[in-house]
């Protein structure tokens, strides 16, 4: 069944080392395009390790070492003839805390355009009015464009980011907890609007919450530290089967609230 | 009486006796408190009166007049220090930001340790001894002093100052918003410049605001580089520059070769001379001198408080 479907990234035999520690342990899983695939599991067990190396975050950490693959339709992200910029323009990512810059709505959504090139005036005008369209900002911000985006809600900030992130058309957007910080109303409009996006991104998101990975995504991994705390791969499978059979009694745990 | 586990205590006693402590030790700060602010009170209200009087329109706009006479101003000191704070500010500032934003990137290299160390090292130099520094590799070279030589050695007393205040204020930016910028594939320097900065505004200002105040208040390194010049007067020589057409590069030449007075340096030779007129005036030159530096301390403490208050989430 999931064979058949489009893969837009592949993890392969993945491990990721801070200095000598190993903070994750040969994972081997696919992203496929315009689908939600969740990453689950307890604090610390590598689910933001994982999501970091998608796009080369790791690379800010220093003594951070890569091994194995994560393919990029078909390209290794971590060849050293691979632009890291590249990498990043393709892969998108929205942060647990709203970090909007300290400029305005308008100036934030068309920093990264701006970064590419992309300058006139008219253009860019279009761009950010898609964009915040597309992050169901465009209504509540519309009149207020050159104002701070510091100035707006959690909420709003957050869709703000998320306008920023897709204002340069990535392939696909890494969410890292994008709602822990949020408030449940706002939680339910950043799902929402995670299931529209999936139309025309594929979407990996990191999150604490299974209800919410059980609402939002179609596939999920479940990830657990081994031994020496170096975080495992231990299910990956379409949601709702993971959710309703899981095949590991580990995963069976974790989903009925045994442990984490 | 009490029962169980307090039955063997007389509560009433226990209370008595905190209550008694609370109110000698909360007295005892109070003492503290007033004892630590008095002298600056006395401080300001002296000088005010002493100096308070003399302080009219040509105390500013004037120079020195010959020892002995009456009237004249400190319009070469005011000048002077002016020159002198800007040149060290174009030397101190972007240096400093640049070694802050790398002491914030790169936290826990060893270049970064052995720049902190340093910068500490060079913010506890006594003032006199980075004047003779200067005095050494500036005015011996050049064979005379100069406001040029004034201002490097201001810069030296700046930077570490700027430095630490820049780093700490860009720590306190999220690095939340660092990170987003490189997930768009912002380079590092862009990072830097647009969204770092910004957001650390205020804080690094404040920082160069309490940096100014310093160099502006100090003496000694003066006294081996900018030697002080009671004809010291920007006017005169743009004048003369544009009269006989001269290039704006070289009047700027010629205005930071000249030996250069300062406010303080003013205050120090003015308060050891026999004349009246001349010690009052030095009073006068103390409050403009207060006035100035306090302003600039209290206009940056108040933006910090705001800062502080703000940029934590």
């Amino acid at each position: 069944m999931q064979n058949t479907l489009p893969i837009k990234m592949e993890i392969q035999e993945l491990s990721v080392f801070y200095k000598s520690f190993r903070a994750l342990n040969k994972v081997t899983m696919p992203v496929y395009e315009h689908k939600v695939t969740a990453i689950i599991g307890p604090s610390g067990c590598g689910k933001s390790t994982l999501l970091r190396s998608l796009n080369r975050m790791t690379d800010l950490v220093p003594g951070a070492l890569i091994e194995g693959k994560v393919l990029l339709d078909g390209e290794d992200i971590y060849d050293p003839k691979k632009d890291v910029v590249d990498v990043r323009r393709r892969v998108g990512m929205v942060f647990q805390h709203p970090n909007p810059f300290p400029m305005s709505i308008y100036d934030n959504v068309a920093f990264g355009p701006r970064l590419y090139g992309l300058k006139k005036r008219a253009f860019l005008d279009e761009l950010v009015e898609k964009s915040l369209r597309s992050a169901a900002l465009w209504d509540e911000v519309k009149d207020k464009l050159h104002q701070s985006g510091m100035a707006l809600s959690g909420g709003q900030q957050q869709r703000l980011c998320i306008a920023r992130a897709i204002a340069i058309e990535p392939e696909v957007i890494l969410m890292d907890e994008p709602a822990s910080a949020l408030d449940p109303v706002a939680t339910l409009r950043i799902e929402e609007l995670i299931f529209q996006l999936k139309e025309r991104f594929s979407i990996v998101i990191v999150t604490h919450n299974m209800q919410q990975a059980a609402r939002v995504s179609d596939y999920t991994t479940f990830l657990l530290m081994n031994e020496e705390r170096a975080g495992e791969l231990i299910e990956f499978n379409v949601t709702t089967t993971l959710f309703t059979r899981p095949k590991d009694k580990r995963t069976e745990d974790y989903i009925t609230g045994r442990f984490g | 009486m009490q029962e169980g586990l307090f039955a063997q205590v007389n509560l009433p006693k226990v209370y008595r006796r905190r209550r008694l402590t609370n109110n000698f030790m909360l007295g005892l700060t109070g003492i503290a408190l007033f004892l630590a602010i008095v002298p600056l009170i006395w401080i300001i209200v002296y000088v005010l009166i002493k100096g308070g009087h003399y302080i009219n329109l040509d105390f500013f706009i004037h120079l020195p007049r010959p020892m002995g006479t009456q009237g004249g101003g400190v319009l070469h000191a005011i000048e002077g220090s002016f020159i002198m704070v800007i040149i060290a500010s174009i030397f101190a500032i972007p240096p400093a930001l640049l070694a802050a934003f790398y002491l914030v990137t790169y936290p826990n290299t060893l270049l970064s340790d052995t720049v902190r160390f340093s910068t500490d090292l060079l913010a506890g130099v006594p003032s006199i001894v980075i004047g003779l520094f200067g005095y050494a590799v500036i005015v011996v070279p050049q064979k005379h002093y100069s406001a040029l030589a004034g201002g490097v050695v201001l810069a030296l007393i700046m930077l570490p100052v700027v430095i630490r205040s820049a780093e700490e204020m860009l720590k306190l930016v999220p690095s939340e918003l660092r990170e987003g910028a490189l997930a768009l594939g912002a380079p590092e320097w862009k990072t830097a410049l647009k969204v770092m900065l910004p957001a650390a505004a205020e804080g690094v200002l404040t920082g160069i605001m309490l940096s100014v105040a310093r160099a502006a208040g100090e003496t000694a390194p003066l006294l081996f580089t900018a030697l002080g010049n009671d004809n010291f007067e920007i006017g005169r020589f743009i004048h003369y520059g544009i009269a006989s057409h001269q290039s704006v590069i070289n009047i700027i030449g010629q205005i930071l070769s000249q030996p250069a007075d300062a406010l303080p340096l003013t205050l120090w030779k003015y308060a050891q001379q026999p004349y009246p007129e001349r010690v009052k005036q030095a009073w006068a030159v103390a409050l403009v001198l207060m006035l100035f530096v306090l302003t600039l301390n209290i206009t940056a403490r108040v933006w910090l408080a705001k800062r502080k208050s703000r940029i934590r989430r």
